[in-house]
């Protein structure tokens, strides 16, 4: 069995900044952006992006499925 | 490894499904409604229904489920969705219906049409989104809002005294026989939102089969209603809303567990 190596992707546009990823996160990947998007949110982004594992808790609860997740076995 | 040889089509395993439309959701940040849709429309996609299922969307934050929900779709009154969906699956018994309703939709001005529904055994399903409080209209008190919980129309909390309890509705509808199968759960959490899923997809099962009305509670957060942050009303919901309407099933292929 190899190691899980993951990543995702927000769509910054149409996230609400509501932490809840963040929370849900086991690896503590994701953080919200300082900045803004257009709609006035600040954005998740992945802070610590080398400890992701690709599981999809993440993508699982964000309430506007705004993230994708993509996963390799390495 | 370099994260853009992470992110390629063929390493994907997970994103939305194509039946939620791309408009972006009219619900609050962190409000569970955008999770219970997404997940009733994973089912859909993944029983291979879309074309033969109609949604009925209720009165309340979710009145525009159909701009999100890429299948027929129709909206009832305020509290009447069980009755449509009776009516649409009475004419055309082959499609799958669904409704999909709050507790102040559900059980206030719904109540007759809920409990008449379930007692005559509608082949259908209900999704019933249980947030303890009226969201669209500015946080009222519902059937559903806890004892002691602050509301715009209960501004000292719940009294119990004067204002009832609040009304267990998945638990009183099992009771009725043409009640088949009734869950409750939630979608705060991976595990939730899994166990969730679960659950609506033995509804639709059901009615595959034929066996009568299936209801899945999502105990949820209104956390604007709440005047919470999204993260702190879902820790609020765990420790006030879960010891009163715990989650797990209450009914299954007919018999109410526990008794
Ligand atoms: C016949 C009728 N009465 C009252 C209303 C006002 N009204 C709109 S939404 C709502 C309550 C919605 O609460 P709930 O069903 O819990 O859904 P939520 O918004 O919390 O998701 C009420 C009373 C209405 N639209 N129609
Ligand atoms: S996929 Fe899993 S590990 Fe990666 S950011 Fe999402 S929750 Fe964290
Ligand atoms: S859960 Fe979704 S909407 Fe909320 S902060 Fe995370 S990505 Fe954005
Ligand atoms: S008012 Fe409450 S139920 Fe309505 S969208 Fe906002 S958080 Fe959700």
């Amino acid at each position: 069995m190899g190691r899980a190596k993951g990543a995702i992707v927000v769509d910054i546009e149409k996230c609400k900044g509501c932490n809840i990823c963040v929370v849900n996160c086991p690896t503590d990947v994701i953080e919200l952006s300082k900045e803004v998007n257009g709609k006035g949110y600040p954005y998740a982004y992945m802070e610590n992006p080398e400890n992701c594992t690709g599981c999809a808790n993440c993508a699982l609860v964000c309430p506007d499925g705004v993230i994708e997740v993509y996963r390799v076995i390495v | 490894m370099d994260i853009k040889d992470i992110i390629k089509p063929e390493n994907k395993v997970y994103s939305k499904t194509s039946l939620m439309t791309d408009n972006a959701l009219s619900y609050c940040p962190g409000c569970g409604h955008g999770t219970a849709h997404r997940i009733v429309m994973e089912v859909i996609e993944e029983m291979g229904i879309a074309h033969d299922t109609i949604g009925v969307a209720p009165v309340g934050c979710s009145v525009l489920a159909y701009d999100f929900m890429d299948i027929d779709m129709t909206q009832a009154a305020h509290g009447r969705a069980p009755a449509v969906a009776t009516g649409i699956k009475r004419l055309w018994p082959d499609k799958f219906v669904f409704t999909y309703q709050g507790d102040g939709d559900l059980a206030a001005i719904g109540t007759a049409e809920t409990i008449h529904a379930c007692n005559r055994g509608e082949n259908i399903v209900i999704i019933f989104v249980n947030n303890g409080i009226y969201g669209m209209t500015g946080g009222q008190m519902a059937p559903t809002t806890l004892g002691g919980m602050k509301s715009s129309t209960s501004p000292f909390g719940r009294d119990i005294g004067t204002m009832g309890n609040p009304i267990k509705m998945t638990e009183l509808v099992a009771n009725l026989p043409g009640v088949y199968f009734a869950s409750r759960q939630a979608v705060h959490k991976p595990s939730n939102v899994r166990k969730a899923k679960k659950a609506i997809r033995q509804a639709f099962e059901n009615q595959k089969e034929k066996k009568g009305l299936s209801i899945v509670e999502i105990v949820s957060n209104c956390n604007s209603g709440w005047k919470m942050a999204p993260v702190q009303s879902n820790i609020w919901m765990e420790e006030n809303m879960f010891p009163y309407y715990p989650l797990g099933d209450i009914k299954v292929d007919d018999v109410i567990l526990g008794k």
